[in-house]
């Protein structure tokens, strides 16, 4: 009995690790990111110039070069994996659905690092080709790789959403004339919405918090982007590239941890919101 | 325009979207393979880059990834399978399994980049471990704890009741039938879990980039130096391309994601048989 | 009064993969009147009905051989399907309403089939529901959702929502065996009430349900069809064995 005891407490110790590793995470983040957070406040958000060499710290331009990247990613990606969600659910043939389900597994599976090697290499050189830009290196770049990347996230979960009408509405629909995309449209995605919803938050998450495939593709300029075809940088491209040259403990140290808080509580409520409503699906 | 040529239309698009999916993961592999084909050889993976990577092979980089997902695995499955154990076994759905389901959701879900973050911050300065295969190794052990852990859970719930009450009712203990009954037959289905958090925890670029990865081609001596890395080496090399130094990336590109392809793979063929057994 | 003949089933054969549900089934629905399919569970009724609306084509491994005939038109055919289920209604089950409001779910069929106008729409809203006995219960409810409706009042729901796309013929699918005993007087009262403008069709397991409610009862086992008369004929002097041991409840 008492072997059992001590073995369960083991366990619990083992399963509230995870737990144990974010209190670690905020704990140091916030150590060293918040002060700054507290001295400039609202012009660390707000500011739109991130000079490090005067202490000038605004994270205005990463925060709208994530946000933009993310959205074209989304605009993108939404249609395009609700389609193929749609395909998998309601018209894939037994063969195609065998074909497609790996093919998406694998697509979730490539290393950003790839994606963004992609992404530089042909999507980069193709924008600048065809659209006559200087280097092609742009959020338009950015958004497509994305794009690529969150798609099985869409695909996946709102195939799950879609799988979970019940068949009962699809048959009334039916029987009442209407034809399957009818049906498709007027009846399963409406309630299929909430799951498809929480799908598109959820990749919203993991679209700011990408950073390899961003960072090759966006150009790394610290200006707010004016349009698409500029190009920009991100907040996670921002901490990887300058956190190798500056010295631990320093403003530019502390200021890199704060952007890091942000990325963290932006993508933390997203996550969070995407749990709920796939909670309340049920 | 009546409804038969919306449906017409409409079914066109859809099927479109599906071919255009398979399409780009198509891409994406041939355009690996053919131009990374050319840079594989022998030589390749098992000498050492020379130039800065212009030339030479990647065998620091093969070596130091391996290391790395080593302690990785060996961070994440016995915390993640204790902890599963833990939900499975010893806990009634409540408070307790809502926190700890919540924990592994929310960590699963940070950004690889605040890992690495962290990882520099916690492992590599404050406990003054420095640079080095072990902090690397448990950053990334962190990141796939929670896929672990879920898989786990999955696996250990699949066991059938029957089993278990078999077990108990010849007057085993708790800790007997979970060694004899449970985890042998769930042994498969955690395996897939590792193999999925292997594949993961290969292809990370951030959470090493600050804990464990250099540029220098050394081979590490011991889990307390630094290495290469595949992920790494691809970003350096992509950086600074030249032909060269590109041709290189295509076959380093080619060996990780031939890693992951193979791991993803086995992973599903794992879960099918796995599906397959616990159907009686 | 001689009756047309609304529905001909000729020679029906139906297989789901290589088991045979439905054996060479012969029969005429009469035009206006309600015609009961009774059977022990398994005989292949429900199959039979879903026929008729071409329902069972949404199954994949589904066979059909044979023809049936709605007003001289062999439906199985290569015909317009989405027509032929709005001229043939069905009512499931288990009640199905959309998971929208009150009036969505009424207005669903008619939208589809085109109608905007919000007048008409009112018009149809009020006059299906009148027609089938909810219009009491629910005109101050027609924004509310249609699930908080209870089971009966749903049941009935799903009835107005049928006759909103005006068909011929409705096909009840066991409409009250997810219902309370209230609920399915009501139904029964409503049945009546509608074939003096619809063709019914109504498959039932309860057999004292066939008997109050249709004109004319077949009797189906094992995907054959025994024995096909007027109910008075069927429940007081049947002519095949089985039907009589059915009937008077030695199996099923």
């Amino acid at each position: 009995m008492n072997r059992e005891k001590l073995v369960e407490r083991i366990l619990l110790i083992c399963a509230l690790s995870a737990i144990f590793v974010i209190f670690l995470i905020i704990m140091f983040l916030f150590k060293e990111g918040l002060p700054i957070l507290k001295k400039e406040g609202l012009s660390f958000i707000f500011g739109r110039f991130w000079e490090p060499s005067k202490n000038i710290f605004g994270a205005l331009p990463f925060i709208i070069g994530s946000l933009s990247v993310t959205f074209l990613a989304l605009l993108i990606a939404v249609p395009l994996g609700l389609f193929c969600a749609i395909f998998l659910s309601e018209i894939a043939p037994g063969w195609a659905e065998s074909l497609l389900r790996p093919v998406i597994e694998l697509l979730a599976g490539i290393p950003s690092i790839v994606y963004g090697m992609f992404g530089l290499i042909i999507i980069v050189r193709a924008i600048k080709v065809s659209i006559g830009l200087p280097t092609g290196e742009s959020v338009l770049a950015g958004g497509i790789v994305l794009a690529l990347m969150i798609l099985p996230i869409i695909i996946s979960i709102s195939e799950d959403s879609i799988n979970a009408v019940p068949r009962a509405y699809k048959e009334g629909s039916l029987a009442l004339g209407a034809t399957h995309w009818q049906t498709i449209r007027n009846v399963i995605i409406p309630s299929a919405s909430s799951g498809i919803l929480a799908s598109v938050i959820l990749s919203m998450g993991r679209a700011i918090g990408e950073t390899m495939a961003v960072v090759l593709v966006l150009g790394n300029v610290e200006m707010i982007p004016r349009s698409i075809f500029n190009p920009a940088e991100a907040l996670t491209s921002v901490i990887l590239l300058e956190m190798g040259e500056t010295p631990v403990g320093g403003t530019h140290y502390q200021a890199l941890f704060a952007i890091g808080i942000l990325l963290f509580v932006i993508v933390m409520l997203l996550n969070t919101a995407s749990i709920l409503i796939r909670r309340r699906m049920r | 325009m009546n409804v038969y040529k919306e449906e017409k239309i409409m079914k066109t698009l859809l099927w479109g979207s599906a071919l255009f999916t398979v399409f780009i993961l198509i891409a994406i592999l041939s355009f690996l393979i053919i131009k990374g084909a050319g840079a594989l050889s022998i030589d390749f993976l098992t000498k050492i880059p020379t130039d800065s990577g212009e030339k030479g092979g990647i065998f620091p980089a093969i070596l130091g990834t391996l290391y790395l997902v080593t302690i990785a695995v060996l961070t994440a499955a016995p915390l993640g399978i204790g902890g599963a154990i833990y939900l499975v076994e010893f806990q009634r759905e409540g408070i307790i399994t809502k926190i700890i389901r919540f924990g592994a959701d929310t960590l699963n879900g940070v950004p690889s980049i605040i890992f690495g973050l962290f990882g520099f911050a916690f492992l590599v300065y404050y406990l003054k471990l420095g640079v080095c295969i072990l902090s690397g190794g448990l950053t990334l052990g962190f990141m796939i704890l929670p896929t672990v852990l879920r898989t786990s859970e999955e696996a250990l719930r699949a066991v059938p009741r029957g089993d278990k009450e078999g077990s108990y009712a010849l007057g085993a203990t708790k800790l007997q039938t979970i060694r004899n009954i449970v985890l042998p037959q769930s042994f498969s289905g955690i395996i897939t879990g590792i193999i999925l958090g292997i594949g993961r925890a290969a292809g990370e670029t951030a959470p090493i980039i600050f804990t464990a990865a250099i540029l220098n081609p050394v081979l590490p001596k011991s889990v307390f130096d630094p290495t290469m890395t595949l992920p790494t080496h691809l970003y350096n090399l992509v950086s600074e391309a030249t032909p060269d130094k590109l041709l290189n990336a295509y076959g380093t590109a080619l060996v990780l994601v031939m890693i992951i392809l193979i791991t993803t793979y086995s992973a599903l063929l794992l879960r099918r048989y796995f599906t397959r057994n616990i159907r009686r | 009064m001689i009756m047309k003949t609304k529905i001909k089933i000729e020679n029906l054969n139906l297989w789901y993969g290589t088991f045979q549900a439905l054996k060479n089934i012969n029969l005429e629905i009469l035009e206006k009147c309600v015609t009961a399919i009774i059977g022990p569970s398994g005989c292949g009724k429900s199959t039979l009905i879903r026929c008729l609306n071409r329902m069972n084509d949404l199954i994949d491994s589904v066979r059909i051989e044979g023809r049936i005939f709605i007003d001289d038109v062999n439906i199985l055919d290569d015909i317009d399907v989405v027509s032929l289920r709005r001229r043939v209604g069905m009512v499931f089950q288990k009640p199905n309403p959309f998971p929208m409001t009150v009036y969505d779910n009424i207005a669903y069929g008619p939208r589809i089939h085109g109608i905007k106008d919000r007048k008409t729409l009112d018009k149809i809203v009020e006059n299906t529901l009148k027609e089938s006995a909810l219009w009491e219960e629910v005109k101050d409810k027609l924004r509310t959702p249609a699930l908080d409706l209870s089971g009966g009042q749903q049941q009935r729901l799903c009835i107005a929502r049928c006759l909103a796309v005006n068909p011929e013929i409705i096909l009840f699918d066991e409409p009250c065996s997810a219902l309370d005993p209230i609920s399915t007087g009501r139904i029964e009262d409503l049945i009546r009430k509608l074939k003096e403008n619809y063709t019914i069709v109504i498959v039932t397991h309860n057999m004292q349900q066939a008997a109050r409610v249709s004109d004319y009862t077949a009797f189906m086992y094992l995907g054959e069809m025994l024995e096909f008369d007027t109910t008075k004929n069927i429940f007081t002097k049947p002519k095949n064995e089985k039907t009589e041991s059915y009937i008077s409840g030695r199996f099923g």
